[in-house]
């Protein structure tokens, strides 16, 4: 069994509070009036701020998307009212103040969805490999449960956002402003309003609760009957039923993710649509998925808590790293390129945001979670070598946050975005919950998920041309 | 212990067979003769190839006006089956290149079928981008080839013009992985032949393989470089084709679902395709114990997958054609629109044959069935047909304009050629089922021991597989245990 040590569990709990004083500090910092919001960007060219944005260039893209909503106003024969001159400024003196005030809330959001995606990718991937009937993996289900732990605490901070939202303290979701469905009022958007039987404050709470609900379901229910399945020894029968409801969990999350990607994160720019979106958030929480049982696994390896792990079964989760990678880049590349080529206007505001405000991110973003993978895990060798996998992970996953934060971000603060004390707060203080909540579930259980039909095979398993080197491979030689 | 298996995997290989049992009854369609039932399909397919010659050449002569496309719907039938051929042929590649990558050894019964179906059915979509074109004898117009107008060039932005790069890098790295697999097979059948001629081109055909370890080191070299190349390019050739529309500005047609959506259908619909072949050959050529009941249920799954990441897409595209808010979207392919209009039928059939029948394979004792598969199958290649003529005419018939709005009516061209392509398709299929190994046997050969039926009963046993050595050790007690 493995040991929680105690230096690791303050290690975590410390991670936690710093995170949360950063988090505190970011809310302590946001502007509560529209005078103090204007004290702020002034402060903030004064500084010659690089990626602070200039009034003119907040102005420029605001005009941009002015011309957007005519358009489509006009599509729905609606009342376009659309503010100029003096009118203007004050509004966009409002916008800037809304978009600073959503700092601290969109800075949780980011990491929050990051952690909460990875945990539910972790654990589709779970039920992929027990629907497969994998033959390698069986000596990381344990791995993989453990990760999905974290399920449970992310959730719940979900919860609470979700609940935040609801009662008007962020303005994450713009269409969730007051007014936007009063017809007559300032803040009336008659795009939004055309999809109100989607976009209702009501319906969009429950539809998440009903996510949640049904991937912690799952995770309860796989989690107690994996630790059943190893002393059951009833003819497999715990083994089958633990089969058929991973089927059913598939086939549920397959459909929960799209939807939760249009609620969370599409939602988020209430004009824009993309049919692609769910499945490029899948792919990119999927390849983080993947990076983080490899780094967890590598960890727990090098701490003696998995003797039955090898060098072969480190090198098939960096072909996953790698494969994910890729497919991810041609999920980005699909989506980016249609959208460009084609050139509608109300779509390519999306991107043109994005180009325009955060150039260096989501360039970055591409050769992180592209050509740097492709480079580093393209060979055999590579792939079983853990130092060289780390160092991919962790550029995977960096570059993996950076792509959640430009999904975000643009929707919530625009060009105000920064990463500084409350964006690494919240990184930290999510991170601090992961070591925490995937470390004592380990320690929780037997380190290997005995009760499998398959894990001989996996315990035994051997990638045809890798030489086993490192740890837990003693015993093949 | 380098090939334990799970003992619940099911067996790969059905009864007692040895490697020369195998060698056998691979061998045995090429060498016999053809019985009458394939001779009545074979010229019951090439007269449907020749009535559909007949038909391009009176396209290519008379013009593409003898089709019954109009100035609103310019394409319909022919990039209908362009793309439904192309899909086809996907499936071929996932099995041999994709399973491969997952290493599923189940893939070693059918990978050689499936990739000359890929092979044959690339054959029939490359026939449309040509004969759809006005002026088909300047279609070399499309390669950028220096010439005599000031070098002039073609413009790299059309989709059109990567699919002739995507359609001919596929047809060839297909080919090129398909003829490597064969060459040890050749080589077998070259080696047993007994009639000179027949000894001779076997020899040719099998590049003088001699089974030597480097060679055989080298041939899983080549196989997992290729099945990683192969696996990227499959992708991309139907995200090709997926750009053909996804690219353009007409509602219904420009969606950013596309690529990932045109490629979950293409394994639907290519590995439907499998199922119709391999359900008559593995009958007709006696492999039974090779294509196994389990070998049918894993492809049914397969098609289960993706026919739910298929409807996962239909129900996005209409959940956003509602979300965009644009009343344009109100008459695309996947709408209510299209669900009520003048193509409704098209519309239903494509629900019904696509997302409903499919539903069926979720019960064990129908996805195990080798009749059920076999209608279901062929309701998938028909629904995945009404999928890409939704796609294509439904779009086309509302467009942005009222005044455009129009419709499509079919001509016996138009079905003639299709039926041709249908039929030259099943020429090629009945003369490779005659002359080529349908069955890697190398491959088949690899697994025998590990998942064959009669060793894993033995081992299940406890009895020895190989014969027993008997050794002696020092202390004079003999060892016997030579489990596998």
């Amino acid at each position: 069994m493995y040991q929680f040590s105690g230096k690791l569990k303050m290690f975590s709990i410390a991670l936690i509070i710093i995170g949360a004083l950063g988090i505190a500090y970011g809310f302590y910092s946001a502007p509560s009036t529209v005078e103090e919001a204007k004290e702020i960007i002034a402060h903030q060219s004064s500084h010659g701020d690089d990626h602070g944005a200039t009034h003119d260039e907040v102005k420029k893209e605001e005009h941009h998307t002015d011309v957007v909503k005519d358009l489509h106003a006009n599509d729905h024969d609606a009342k376009a009212e659309v503010a100029h001159g003096e009118h203007h400024d004050a509004a966009h003196d409002e916008h800037v103040f809304h978009q600073l005030q959503n700092k601290p809330w969109a800075a949780v959001y980011v990491a929050l969805f990051f952690f909460l995606g990875i945990s539910l990718l972790v654990l589709a991937f779970y039920a992929i490999q027990r629907v497969a009937q994998a033959g390698w993996s069986v000596v990381l289900f344990r791995v993989m449960e453990a990760i999905t732990a974290n399920l449970v605490p992310t959730s719940i901070v979900m919860l609470i956002v979700i609940i935040t939202a609801v009662m008007h303290m962020n303005h994450l979701f713009p269409w969730m402003a007051e007014g936007t469905f009063t017809p007559g009022h300032e803040n009336y958007d008659a795009i939004v309003d055309g999809k109100s039987w989607w976009m209702n404050v009501p319906g969009w709470a429950i539809r998440s609760i009903i996510y949640l609900a049904i991937w912690n379901a799952y995770r309860f229910f796989i989690r107690r009957n994996s630790i059943k399945e190893d002393t059951a020894n009833d003819g497999g029968k715990t083994y089958k039923l633990n089969y058929n409801v991973s089927v059913g969990f598939i086939f549920l999350f397959m459909i929960t993710e799209s939807m939760m990607s249009w609620d969370w994160i599409m939602g988020l720019d209430p004009h824009w649509f993309s049919t692609l979106f769910g499945w490029y958030v899948l792919a990119s929480l999927l390849v983080s998925a993947v990076t983080v049982i490899a780094l967890v696994t590598i960890y727990l390896r090098s701490k003696g808590a998995l003797p039955k792990v090898n060098d072969s079964h480190i090198h098939d989760l960096a072909k996953f790293m790698f494969g994910f990678s890729v497919f991810w880049t041609y999920l980005w590349f699909s989506q980016f390129m249609l959208i460009w080529y084609a050139d509608i206007p109300e779509e390519t505001t999306y991107f043109v945001a994005r180009f325009n405000e955060y150039k260096v991110p989501f360039l970055a973003m591409v050769v992180m979670n592209f050509v740097f993978p492709i480079l580093v895990l393209l060979n055999s060798d590579f792939k079983s070598i853990p130092w060289l996998v780390i160092i991919g992970g962790v550029v995977i996953l960096t570059g993996h946050y950076v792509d959640v934060f430009v999904m975000i971000m643009p929707g919530t603060v625009g060009a105000q975005w920064s990463f500084g004390l409350a964006e690494l707060g919240s990184l930290l203080f999510f991170l601090g919950i992961f070591i925490y909540a995937t470390l004592s579930a380990f320690a929780k259980a037997n380190p290997i998920a005995k009760g499998n039909p398959f894990l001989e095979e996996s315990e035994h398993f051997h990638y045809y041309n890798i030489e086993h080197r490192g740890e837990g491979s003693g015993d093949h030689h | 212990m380098s090939h334990y298996e799970a003992p619940i995997r099911e067996p790969l290989v059905l009864g007692d067979k040895s490697y020369h049992d195998i060698t056998e009854d691979i061998a045995k369609p090429i060498e016999g003769a053809a019985n009458k039932n394939w001779y009545i399909a074979f010229y019951i397919s090439l007269a449907a190839m020749l009535w559909g010659f007949g038909c391009i050449f009176y396209t290519v002569g008379t013009g593409i006006g003898v089709w019954g496309l109009n100035k609103n719907i310019g394409w319909a039938w022919d990039i209908t089956n362009f793309v439904w051929w192309v899909g086809i042929g996907h499936a071929g590649t996932l099995i041999s290149a994709v399973l491969l990558l997952f290493r599923q050894k189940w893939r070693m019964a059918i990978n050689r079928s499936a990739e000359a179906m890929t092979i044959f059915a690339v054959f029939q979509a490359g026939l449309f981008p040509i004969i759809h074109m006005g002026r088909p004898w300047n279609g070399y117009w499309v390669l950028p080839m220096p010439n005599q107008f000031g070098s002039l060039w073609v413009n790299f932005n059309s989709p059109l013009l990567w699919d002739v790069f995507a359609i001919s890098t596929y047809l060839s790295v297909s080919l090129v992985f398909w003829w490597t697999g064969l060459l040890p097979d050749f080589a077998m059948i070259r080696d047993r032949a007994v009639k000179p001629f027949q000894k001779k081109i076997y020899a040719l055909l099998s590049f003088g393989w001699s089974g030597r370890a480097k060679d055989w080191q080298r041939f899983e070299e080549v196989s997992l470089v290729l099945a990683g190349l192969a696996t990227p390019l499959v992708l991309s050739v139907h995200t090709i084709v997926s750009m053909d529309f996804a690219t353009s500005i007409n509602p219904g047609w420009h969606s950013t679902i596309f690529p990932p959506y045109f490629v979950a259908g293409a394994i639907f619909s290519g590995f439907a395709m499998v199922q119709t072949l391999l359900g008559i050959m593995r009958k007709v050529t006696n492999l039974e114990d090779y294509i196994t009941r389990m070998h049918i249920e894993y492809m049914n799954i397969v098609i289960i997958l993706t026919g739910g990441i298929v409807a996962v897409a239909y129900a996005t595209e209409f959940f956003i054609a509602w979300y965009t808010g644009s009343p344009y979207e109100n008459y695309t392919y996947l709408s209510v629109g299209a669900a009520t209009g003048p193509y409704a039928w098209a519309f239903w059939s494509l629900i019904i044959f696509n997302i409903i029948t499919p539903q069926l394979l979720w019960i064990k004792k129908f996805r195990r069935s080798f009749i059920i598969t076999f209608i279901i199958s062929i309701a998938i290649n028909i629904g995945m047909w009404f999928e890409r003529f939704d796609i294509i005419a439904i779009v086309l018939s509302k467009g942005h304009l009222p005044s455009t709005w129009w419709r499509f009516e079919p001509t016996f061209v138009d079905v003639g050629i299709f039926v041709g392509t249908i039929g030259f398709f099943f020429v090629l299929f009945l003369l490779y089922a005659r002359t080529f190994p349908v069955i890697a046997q190398a491959e088949v050969k690899t697994i025998l021991k590990s998942s064959g039926e009669f060793y894993k009963k033995r081992r299940e046993q406890g009895i020895p597989t190989k014969p027993a050595i008997n050794v002696v050790n020092v202390a004079g007690t003999s060892d016997k245990s030579n489990k596998e």
